[in-house]
């Protein structure tokens, strides 16, 4: 397939998902107990007469479902995702407001986890058998069943509690007003807890992958053979299987957006981070659901964004693939 | 060699029934040795747990008896664990074996609705239908069971699909029996294996989101859970690290029980895969 067909066929797939994801919101706008307007208000606005007033108007209730959706459909496709009564802003200012701390945190807890998850199943790998191998897959498996929310109080207790080492809320140390590289360094330190938190659990995730892809591809023939040519232990390693083996450690670590996006609301709510999992926390504390739906729909188009830069680089890395389809 | 043997070969997996085993005792015989309700002040309260022998693990800042709490718990988390992966593997391997089975259109158009359901994030899409239902035991269940149930979809659909060109598929469409009959008789008692590994596993997700969820509030409210005990022991961290620290080691060792019990399943009916996950 020629690389422009793809890019269009991925795109216009990236696109029905979201449109998905829009008809999902308005439905469960309807399907859930109680009048419409009163949900796209929110607990705040629902008391108010003449905004329920307003919202009937402007979201046509009074007029058929298919309107009702067109009309919705329209004001989404505009930017607009329905206004927050309780903090008196449109959704997506408020979203836009708090996306990227929500990036930032995502973004390092994904590097971090699959650095450390690669090096440590490599490890693993290597040494099978061993002690060190054994404390890594176990410290795997009890990573891989411990609840995030938990690990992040449980270092809030031991970091910041009682060795206070590292702040244990917010990005910024307030009243600080730092500027340039001191800002840097600061929200640095806010987000080594965070980090280490969300990424505790992937950490775990892509040890026990890049272990097991390791191990299946040390036992292919042309790792004998590069070892009976007498190629050392450890650049047969790194040259051979790595390269092979890391493959399917990437596949399955850009499907994983997702499931961060969902670790990252329980984080942001821990640690407050002011972020957009945070934002989803006091969203559903207040009952505003314009927010909460506004959440869903972007946190799901950044997923779908990012499963598609994925995909397209994918293609570039593993030449196979292209010439497969 | 008998299946228990098999699966006993695998220590873990032996470890992982025997934690369940406490835990699922636990939850059945709450009532008689708990019989207040966790919700009640028993004690005073922040006891440690070293302070009073009446409360082993020690009572919140409204005198309730957290190892009450731990004991009442455990009943949610199974419960949604187990019914929410009961529903999830309805789904699952219906619009799996339909996928699988007929193919074609059917397939394409299955495949892509569990397709979306696979992209968008499934945790803020569980929290979203909660909160517009209200957290009910009801509403908590089937949110986890719709976010959950794209993998199995996708295993059933590939069993079924290599399952489809054989023998004994193709005889049994030749003597005329129904679509229907062929898959429930015929094709899902070969693919069962694989099915009941992944539910063992899903049913620790499960309990993870569950805790998740109730953690943020988007609990039963008449029903203790682990969550919600760990999300009140927040704002007394400091003051009362056992109120948050036991809750989490209940959790952590019940999903960690069952992951295990997953692995062993997995070694113990698929034999000629066993070692290579080491």
């Amino acid at each position: 397939m020629k690389t422009l067909d793809f890019l269009l066929q991925r795109l216009a797939k990236a696109i029905l998902v979201v449109l998905g994801v829009v008809i999902l919101n308005f439905m469960l706008i309807h399907m859930a107990p109680g009048d419409p307007a009163s949900v796209l208000a929110g607990e705040a606005g629902a008391g108010d007469e003449k905004f329920i007033a307003q919202l009937r108007a402007q979201f046509g209730l009074d007029q058929p479902l298919y309107w009702q959706l067109w009309t919705y459909l329209k004001g989404v496709l505009t930017g607009d995702l329905g206004f927050s009564y309780r903090n008196q802003v449109p959704v997506m200012t408020l979203i836009l407001d708090r996306l990227p701390a929500t990036l930032l945190l995502t973004g390092c807890a994904f590097v971090f986890s699959l650095v450390l998850g690669i090096l440590l199943g490599v490890i693993a790998a290597y040494r099978r058998g061993s002690v060190a191998d054994s404390v890594v897959m176990t410290s795997a498996l009890v990573f891989y069943a411990t609840p995030l929310f938990w690990i992040a109080l449980m270092s809030v207790l031991v970091f910041s509690l009682h060795l206070d080492w590292l702040p244990p809320f917010d990005m910024e140390s307030i009243g600080a007003n730092y500027t340039g590289w001191a800002r840097v360094a600061d929200i640095a330190h806010h987000l080594v807890l965070p980090t280490v938190t969300l990424g505790l659990f992937f950490t775990a995730v892509y040890t026990r992958l890049t272990r097991a892809s390791m191990l299946e591809v040390m036992a292919l023939d042309f790792v004998k053979t590069a070892r009976a040519k007498g190629v050392p232990k450890a650049q047969v390693i790194r040259r051979h299987v790595l390269r092979n083996a890391i493959l399917p450690v990437f596949t399955f670590a850009s499907m994983q957006a997702g499931q961060l996006v969902g670790g990252a609301v329980l984080t942001e709510t821990v640690f407050a981070w002011p972020g957009i999992g945070r934002l989803m926390f006091d969203a559903l504390l207040q009952r505003d659901y314009p927010v909460l739906l506004g959440v869903f729909l972007v946190t799901a188009a950044v997923v779908v964004l990012v499963n598609l830069i994925a995909d397209l680089l994918y293609r570039f890395v593993d030449p196979r693939i292209e010439a497969a389809s | 060699m008998t299946f228990f043997k098999r699966y006993a070969r695998n220590y873990g997996a032996l470890i992982g029934l025997a934690i369940l085993l406490v835990v699922v005792v636990l939850a059945f015989a709450a009532p008689l040795i708990f019989p207040v309700s966790p919700w009640q002040s028993v004690g005073d309260p922040l006891l440690a747990p070293s302070e009073d022998p009446a409360f082993p693990f020690g009572t919140d800042m409204l005198g309730r008896d957290i190892a009450a709490g731990l004991a009442y718990g455990a009943r949610v988390s199974l419960l949604i664990g187990v019914i929410s992966t009961s529903v999830a593997v309805v789904i699952g391997v219906s619009i799996g074996a339909l996928a699988g089975f007929y193919g074609g259109k059917v397939d394409d158009l299955l495949m892509r609705f569990t397709e979306f359901f696979q992209t968008i994030p499934a945790f803020a899409m569980a929290v979203v239908l909660v909160a517009i239902f209200s957290p009910t035991i009801v509403s908590i269940t089937l949110a986890i069971a719709v976010v959950s149930w794209p993998p199995v979809a996708r295993l059933v659909r590939g069993e079924f699909l290599s399952l489809r060109s054989r023998e004994f598929v193709q005889a049994a469409i030749v003597i005329g029996q129904s679509g229907p009959r062929i898959m429930f008789t015929q094709i899902l008692p070969n693919a069962i294996s694989p099915i009941i590994v992944t539910a063992s596993l899903m049913v620790a997700t499960a309990i993870l989101t569950e805790s998740s969820l109730s953690f943020l509030g988007l609990g039963d409210r008449n029903m203790m859970s682990w969550g919600f005990m760990i999300g009140a022991a927040r704002t007394m961290l400091r003051e009362a690290w056992w109120m948050s620290v036991f809750p989490g080691v209940a959790i952590l060792l019940t999903v960690l029980a069952i992951n295990l019990i997953g692995e062993g399943l997995n070694d113990a009916m698929n034999p000629h895969l066993r070692g290579r996950k080491g």
